[in-house]
């Protein structure tokens, strides 16, 4: 029996598609079967980061409404034969699936998988109630900004209201330059006030638009700062014991290494 | 004044160099803080509603009130959020 995740952040644009298609990339790195679940009915954008949308036969609602059966309408990967894809419909509006649905359909993919992932849309409304309901545990991305930490807030209380206790907080696109200058909010600063756990902290890197150009996730990439900090995520939502990294500042020396192969 | 304003810069100078200027990282802080205190204090009327009944239930051991014209609101302030009771007395009960 497989756990079922879902990454979720309330404000739109905080990296929650990146951060889906990441950690299920990294899992399956990892030798997990992991399957993704994109829950952005209407506006599906996980199959492009994924490099997927060119496979896409039924979708989520298909499957739901007893159109197509489930395992058809899993996408494998490229990279790897143990990461699957089940995509949103994109013609569809997120009313036409209901809470009750996705569990059921959660349920039935967590008999299948080790790691079931939810890409929750933005917004408090309908769609986020259908990507929580099947979820064990919640993964909240927030930047240092003052409405995304505003609004993950929002979600932390929600979560509870919908009994998923003890969500973990994802800090991205974190400019350790500018919290050094004083002029962005540190991971200490979003802890204190969110009073969640603490799961990673991503860094900006160009890195991200780059693989989600090519539609290949940045953990695949031993250059990427984002990349890297995504691997060390998924090996503690794994439950190993990996330390939070102080972001280091992008110097002429870690670029150097980055350069020459050794990660930092 | 222009000294003092002088001086002030001065001051200015100094903290940004000895790193005791937060730049705009303590304004997100502090008014994030703001901003959650209200938003973390809202209850929905539903619940609102059940408070007040309890109130009532307690504060009718010790006094008669008027219960329509006994109403619970929040009250927001620049940087505070205060539960207001308004509660008319019809009589206080006397006590042995």
């Amino acid at each position: 029996m497989g756990e079922a995740i879902v990454i979720t952040s309330g404000k739109g644009g905080v990296g929650k598609t990146t951060t889906t298609a990441n950690l299920g990339a990294a899992l399956a790195n990892m030798g997990h079967r992991v399957v993704l679940v994109d829950a952005d009915i209407g506006l599906r954008n996980l199959d492009v980061v994924m490099g997927l949308e060119n496979r896409i036969v039924y979708d989520l609602v298909d499957v739901v409404e007893g159109f197509a059966k489930l395992k058809p309408a899993l996408i494998k990967d490229k990279r790897f034969d143990n990461l699957y894809l089940l995509p949103a419909a994109q013609t569809r509006d997120k009313n036409a699936v209901s809470p009750e649905q996705m569990r059921q359909l959660v349920g039935d993919l967590k008999e299948e998988f080790d790691w079931v992932i939810i890409d929750c849309p933005a917004g408090i409304e309908q769609g986020f109630r259908n990507a929580v309901a099947g979820a064990d545990r919640a993964v909240v991305v927030a930047t240092p900004e003052v409405s995304s930490v505003r609004d993950a807030d929002r979600i932390v209380g929600l979560l509870e209201a919908h009994e998923i206790e003890k969500p973990l907080l994802l800090v991205n696109r974190l400019r350790p330059a500018m919290v050094k200058r004083g002029e962005m909010m540190d991971i200490d600063d979003i802890i204190e006030i969110l009073a969640i756990e603490l799961l990673g902290v991503v860094p900006e890197d160009e890195g991200i638009v780059m693989s989600s150009n090519r539609g290949e996730p940045a953990v695949l990439s031993d250059r990427s700062k984002a990349g890297e900090a995504y691997r060390n995520i998924a090996r503690r939502l794994a439950g190993e014991e990996v330390p939070v990294l102080a972001v280091a500042e992008d110097g002429l020396f870690t670029r150097l290494r980055r350069l020459m192969g050794w990660s930092g | 004044m222009n000294q003092r304003g002088r001086a002030g810069g001065f001051l200015d100078l100094i903290t940004r160099v000895l790193g005791r200027d937060e730049g705009s990282r303590g304004t997100a802080k502090e008014r994030l803080k703001l901003v959650l205190i209200h938003d973390r204090a809202s209850l929905s009327p539903e619940l609102l509603e059940a408070l007040r009944a309890d109130m009532m239930k307690v504060i009718t051991a010790y006094m008669d009130i008027d219960s329509d014209g006994f109403k619970v609101e929040f009250e927001r302030q620049d940087d505070a959020v205060a539960l207001v009771a308004n509660i008319p007395i019809v009589s206080v009960k006397r006590h042995a």
